[in-house]
């Protein structure tokens, strides 16, 4: 054996660092423990994060990702170690975030015959992920990690698995590590087509009610500042998805807000009106779309979109401009006229404040006895940084929170949008944390879905990031128990929590935690847990039975969007 | 709802074939037949899918495989635009055997392909209106056995793989 030979579990690490990888998020276990004896030697230059469950891990590798850019990087060990991982999976395959998860295998030989902790996590991940591959040569793990990190990161993002057999790892041999450039089967580059630009321009230029509505891949594509100048120059009001919030300033002009099922009035509303519908880097959700037959029926459609697959998916489109939005912007830019629409952008005006008047104003500054959500959120936003990170688990909160967190900047969103997975805000804030302790990280959870990853409390205490916990306890799965009191008769079927005395729990993990359930005590709590240093807990008790509007109920038109 | 054939030309890369079942899986799609072989091309494979749907599922279906990360390329044509194969095999007891054989296989221009004591295989490729016509009427002889492959199948126009393997 020549010395320049090394164990495959340190080529792993090697790799890893190789990759710019910073930090990592994993479990123990036994199949992975010669990666996790060759961590103990590179500790200074890559850090880990013991979580305390692998979804855990994953989740806190979403929330890294998603600030940061970077790709997410986390490890477990064979069986359950791997299993655990799959809501992860899915929920960055949908969402489009960039993973590399490496899971320890049984040795090679023991494959296939049922052995301790064996799973055919290859078979199992294969819907969730966006390429995976197990490794059972040494000399295959560098090429392998290379080729995933290149197919995470490229392209429309998304989670790749590596499953690494233990004999792999613990083999010798050489580490020459050559990143992936490119390879023949995967094409990442689309070259904008010029004729659909001139088609798209036509269409633009002809419009009297033309309306933008972006998506995350505005935020995936760096296309912020083409977006904005496209906006600017074409005057053309536009609307963002839940994952698309933060590629442009909620005080941008052009700004007319959130869509969805439980968007904004307006935006949703006058989907149907508008004869030019430009959809940038936006999938047409269902959650989006409401009835499709009913959807954007009078428009023509022009879709600016780098995945192939996502054409006339859902909507039909009159043009489709393939390639990345931060490209076809640019060119669109150019094409079209400069222009401005005072009437439309003043129906949208209206909507919002009719929107205002009945739905925003009484959660903002309630009258009533009982904390609304919106109020905590109000707060939140009067007292946080520009650049403050919101992280949401998933629920009524996650709504209230989206709809009244002001977003400025990019990146600033963390929530788990296409999978919709309760749990994952508490391990993404604090990934999101971990990339940056200098930025304000606000995880607003509900009591439902905190308890589902309550256990990363002990891992925000290990490593101290001072996370901003904010719970919205209503006693209640409110969602489910929201849609029971309007489609089901209020029959509250299993939706009522008896919960835990959460600042205990809280406390017994060591993190300073404080429980509001008067108005007056609010503004000075949310001021408390701002400014202190390291992470807090705070318990917000808000009224039991409060809904979420505007709402499109699920099978209605985005039209038939409801104030109350 | 029509038939349609899929090409898809890949890397020979363990699980793909599984990659992309899954794709008809998800959607409640069943293939009619699939084959896998090797290409003219070494390392690249072609997997030939035969499956009825509306066009607008077959085209989902044709983006949602070539997103597949180790698809090269994949494409569907109608059956109008494609040259087709499948092969029968019929096995058939001697004993049933009545000297109506020697029409049938003349008739269908099948071939015997083994003839042991108890049993005589025969062979018929072409369509599968053809080969399901034998199948009918060797059930009249006490068929032991049949079997059919998928489609094999190449396009009609004068388009070679060669330009998307760079």
């Amino acid at each position: 054996m020549k010395d320049s030979m090394i164990r495959g579990a340190d080529i792993v690490v090697r790799s890893l660092i190789a990759e710019n990888a910073e930090i990592i998020f994993g479990y123990p276990g036994g199949a992975i423990m010669p990666v996790y004896d060759a961590l103990h030697d590179y500790h200074d230059q890559l850090r880990h994060v013991l979580t305390r469950h692998e979804q855990g891990a994953i989740h806190a590798a979403q929330g890294y990702a998603r600030v940061s850019g970077k790709v997410g990087v986390c490890i477990a060990t064979s069986g359950p170690g791997a299993t655990n991982l799959i809501t992860g999976l899915a929920d960055a395959q949908i969402d489009s975030t960039p993973l590399v998860c490496i899971t320890g295998q049984v040795a090679s030989h023991l494959l296939g015959t049922d052995a301790f902790q064996e799973t055919d996590v290859v078979g199992i991940s294969m819907p969730g992920t966006k390429w995976n591959i197990q490794v059972r040569r040494v000399e295959d793990i560098a090429p392998a990690i290379a080729k995933g990190f290149y197919i995470a990161k490229s392209g429309r993002p998304g989670p790749v698995l590596i499953d690494i057999t233990k004999d792999a790892q613990t083999n010798f041999g050489e580490f020459n590590y050559e990143p992936c450039l490119g390879f023949r089967s995967y094409r990442t580059h689309i070259p904008i087509e010029k004729t659909a630009i001139q088609e798209a321009a036509f269409l633009i230029n002809m419009a009297k009610r033309p309306y933008v509505l972006f998506g995350q891949g505005v935020v995936l594509g760096q296309a912020e500042a083409e977006l904005k100048s496209f906006l600017e120059k074409s005057g053309i009001p536009a609307a963002c998805t839940l994952l698309g919030s933060g590629a442009l300033s909620e005080d941008h002009p052009n700004y007319v807000g959130k869509l969805g099922m439980h968007g904004n009035y307006a935006p949703n509303l006058l989907t149907n009106q508008c004869d030019v519908l430009i959809a940038v880097g936006m999938r047409f959700d269902d959650r989006v779309t409401g009835d499709l037959k009913r959807y954007a029926k009078q428009a023509k459609v022009i879709h600016l979109e780098l995945d192939p697959a996502e054409i006339n998916k859902n909507v039909k489109c009159e043009v489709a401009v393939l390639g990345s939005c931060k490209d076809s912007l640019e060119l669109l830019t150019q094409a079209v006229k400069e222009n401005s629409y005072p009437e439309w952008m003043a129906k949208f005006q209206k909507l919002a404040d009719e929107e205002n008047a009945t739905v925003i104003q009484p959660d903002l500054m309630p009258t009533k006895n009982g904390l609304t959500m919106g109020e905590v959120i109000h707060r939140v936003n009067q007292y946080k940084a520009d650049d403050a990170i919101l992280v949401t688990d998933v629920g009524q909160h996650q709504m209230i929170a989206w709809r009244y967190f002001n977003y400025k900047k990019p990146r600033t969103q963390v929530t788990s949008g296409g999978l919709g997975t309760m749990g994952f805000a508490l391990p993404a804030a604090l990934g999101a944390q971990m990339y940056d302790f200098s930025r304000q990280v606000v995880c607003v959870v509900g009591d439902g879905g905190i308890q589902m990853t309550i256990q990363e409390l002990g891992t925000i205490m290990q490593t101290k990031a001072p996370v901003k916990i904010v719970l919205l306890n209503n006693n209640f799965l409110g969602m489910v128990r929201q849609w029971q009191q309007m489609f089901f008769d209020k029959r509250y079927s299993f939706t009522e929590l008896d919960n835990p005395d959460f600042i205990k729990i809280a406390e017994a993990y060591n993190i300073q935690a404080q429980k509001v359930t008067e108005r007056g005590d609010l503004q000075e709590a949310i001021e408390d847990m701002l400014i202190h240093d390291g992470p807090y807990f705070l318990e917000v008790v808000v009224e039991k039975e409060d809904n979420v509007f505007p709402m499109i109920a699920t099978g209605c038109s985005v039209e038939e969007v409801r104030l109350s | 709802m029509k038939r349609y054939t899929i090409f898809v030309i890949t890397e020979n890369f363990i699980g793909i074939l599984n990659r992309i079942t899954i794709i008809f899986t998800r959607r409640g799609i069943n293939i009619d037949a699939l084959t896998a072989s090797e290409s003219r091309l070494e390392g690249i494979h072609r997997i030939t899918i035969e499956v009825t749907a509306s066009e607008d599922t077959v085209i989902q279906l044709v983006n949602q495989i070539e997103k597949i990360i180790d698809v090269i390329k994949a494409f569907y044509h109608e059956d109008e635009s494609v040259v087709y194969q499948e092969i029968a095999l019929y096995k058939i007891p001697v004993s049933r055997l009545d000297g109506g054989l020697e029409k049938i296989i003349r008739q269908h221009n099948a071939k015997i392909i083994a003839a042991e004591p108890d049993f005589v295989v025969l062979e018929l490729t072409g369509h599968k209106e053809q080969t399901q016509e034998l199948l009918e009427i060797l059930k009249g002889y006490g068929l032991l056995e049949f079997a059919r492959s998928g489609r094999v199948a190449v396009a009609k126009r004068m388009l070679t793989i060669d330009s998307f393997v760079k």
